[in-house]
C-alpha cells in the first residue's frame, strides 16, 4: 500500500498531525501501535487540557481526537510498525510481513514508562509489578502497595491507589519531590500515603504463583537495606522515548530522543518529521504534543509541495 | 462490529471456555481500564478474522472476580489463549495485533 503520509503513533501528536494532514487532503494513514490513543489512555482525569474546564477522561479525550481525524478522511489501523527503511524514496515501512510505502512519514511514537531494569521486575510484570495504576489498582483492594518515583505521575498514581489499597508507600530516591505543589498536597494529604525518602528498590521478591510479596529497599544515605512487605509495586520513574526502530536511521540525542531542527519538526532525513514526546524531553504535555503534531503536518504538507 | 466477541462470565466460563472444542482467546477487561478500551477494536477484528477457528470473548473482571482470581489476574488487559481447558499462552498489557495473531496461529497449528 502506498500513502502520501504515514503517521506512526496515535497519541495527541499523531492524531493532531492526522487532523491537519487530512484537512489538507493528504489522506494520512495512522499506525496506532501497541497503545492506541497513547499515554493518555492510562491516565484518569485530564485537568489541564484547554477547552475542557471540568476535565475529561484521558481515553475519552483520545476517542475525540480519533473521530476528529477520521471525520476528515484519515484512516488508521491497530498495527505496529516493526521496521523502517528511510534510506530511499518512497520510504518503506513494515508491519510484520506487510510492506507499506510513503512519500512522507510523521513519527509520533511517544514515550513509554521507564522500568528499573531488574530481572524480577520483568519476570513479575503483571504479577504484582505494574506500570499502570489506573489499570491494575483494582486488584489491590485492601492491600499494601508501593509506588516508585517522585514526579507528578508517581504522586498521581499514589493518590489514585488510595481508592483501593489500604496502605500506599511512595519510594523516592531523594528527600523531596519534584512533582507540582497541587499533586504533592493531594498525595501527602492522604492519610493512607506515606513516604520512604532516600530509598531505592534493590530487588523485588515473589513468584508468578504468589505474586509480589516484598521489596528490598536500600537507603541511599546509609547504604543499609531493608525488606518491606507489599502485595504490589507500581513503577512511575519517568519515561523513555520509543525510538528503537529509528536508532540507525535518524539522529537521536544522548537520551535517545529524535533530534528535530530548531523551530520545526524536521528530522535528520528530509521527508521524515517527528512530533510529540518522541522528540520532547522538556515539556511532555498533551497540549505541547498536539501543538507539535500540527507543526509536523504543516511541515510535511509544505515539503511535499516543494518536491 | 463486535458480534463475534462473546461475553464470558463466572457462570458460563466452564461451558464456553474450558469445555470449548475450539481454542479460546479470553480478554480480561473492565470499563474503567483505558488500555482495555484501546485494544477492544483489535479483539473485535481478531474475532471476525478467526471466526469458526478460534472462539473470542471478553470477561469483565468487575463482575466476575471468581474467574479473574482463579487465573491469578493482577493486571488488565490480560489475554489468555486456552485450549482443551488449559492456558497455553498469557499476554499482559496491550500487545500488538501481530503478536496475538502469531500466538493464535501457533496454537492452531499444534
Amino acid at each position: 500500500m502506498h500513502k502520501e503520509i504515514i503517521i506512526i503513533g496515535s497519541g495527541p501528536a499523531g492524531f493532531t498531525a492526522a487532523i491537519y494532514a487530512a484537512r489538507a487532503n493528504l489522506t494520512p494513514h495512522i499506525f496506532e501501535g501497541t497503545q492506541p490513543g497513547g499515554q493518555l489512555t492510562i491516565t484518569t482525569d485530564v485537568e489541564n487540557y484547554p477547552g475542557f474546564p471540568k476535565g475529561i477522561m484521558g481515553p475519552e479525550l483520545m476517542d475525540e481526537f480519533r473521530s476528529q481525524a477520521k471525520r476528515f478522511g484519515a484512516t488508521s489501523e491497530f498495527k505496529s510498525i516493526t521496521k523502517v527503511d528511510f534510506s530511499q524514496r518512497p520510504f518503506r515501512l513494515w508491519s510484520g510481513g506487510d510492506e507499506y510505502t510513503a512519500d512522507a512519514v510523521i513519527i509520533s511514537t511517544g514515550a513509554s514508562a521507564r522500568l528499573l531494569g531488574l530481572d524480577a521486575e520483568k519476570e513479575l510484570m503483571g504479577f504484582g509489578v505494574s506500570a499502570c495504576a489506573t489499570c491494575d489498582g483494582f486488584f489491590y483492594k485492601g492491600k499494601k502497595v508501593l509506588v516508585v518515583g517522585g514526579g507528578d505521575s508517581a504522586l498521581e498514581e499514589a493518590t489514585f491507589l488510595t481508592k483501593f489499597a489500604s496502605d500506599v508507600g511512595l519510594v523516592h530516591r531523594r528527600d523531596e519531590f519534584r512533582g507540582s505543589q497541587i499533586m504533592r498536597d493531594r498525595a501527602l494529604g492522604n492519610p493512607k500515603v506515606h513516604v520512604h525518602w532516600n530509598s531505592v528498590v534493590e530487588d523485588i521478591i515473589g513468584t508468578k504463583e504468589t505474586g509480589v510479596t516484598s521489596v528490598i529497599l536500600k537507603d541511599t544515605q546509609s547504604g543499609e537495606t531493608r525488606e518491606e512487605t507489599c502485595d504490589g509495586i507500581f513503577m512511575a520513574i519517568g519515561h523513555a522515548p520509543n525510538t528503537q526502530l529509528f536508532k540507525d536511521q535518524l539522529e537521536l540525542d544522548d537520551a535517545n530522543y529524535i533530534i528535530t531542527k530548531p523551530d520545526s519538526s524536521y528530522t535528520s532525513i528530509d521527508g521524515v518529521f517527528a512530533c510529540g514526546d518522541v522528540q520532547d524531553h522538556t515539556y511532555r504535555q498533551a497540549i505541547t504534543a498536539a501543538g507539535s503534531g500540527c507543526m509536523a503536518a504543516i511541515d510535511a504538507e509544505r515539503w511535499l509541495e516543494s518536491q | 462490529m463486535a458480534e463475534n466477541v462473546i461475553e464470558f462470565n463466572d457462570q458460563n466460563f466452564e461451558s464456553e471456555v474450558e469445555k470449548s472444542d475450539l481454542p479460546v482467546l479470553v480478554d480480561f477487561w473492565a470499563v474503567w481500564c483505558g488500555p482495555c478500551k484501546a485494544i477492544a477494536p483489535v479483539i473485535a477484528e481478531i474475532a471476525d478474522e478467526y471466526a469458526g477457528r478460534v472462539k473470542v470473548g471478553k470477561l469483565d473482571v468487575d463482575n466476575n472476580s471468581q474467574t479473574a482470581v482463579k487465573f491469578g489476574i493482577r493486571s488488565i488487559p490480560t489475554l489468555l489463549i486456552m485450549k482443551n481447558g488449559s492456558v497455553v499462552n498469557q499476554m499482559v498489557g496491550a500487545v500488538p495485533k501481530n503478536n496475538i495473531e502469531s500466538l493464535l496461529n501457533e496454537t492452531l497449528e499444534n
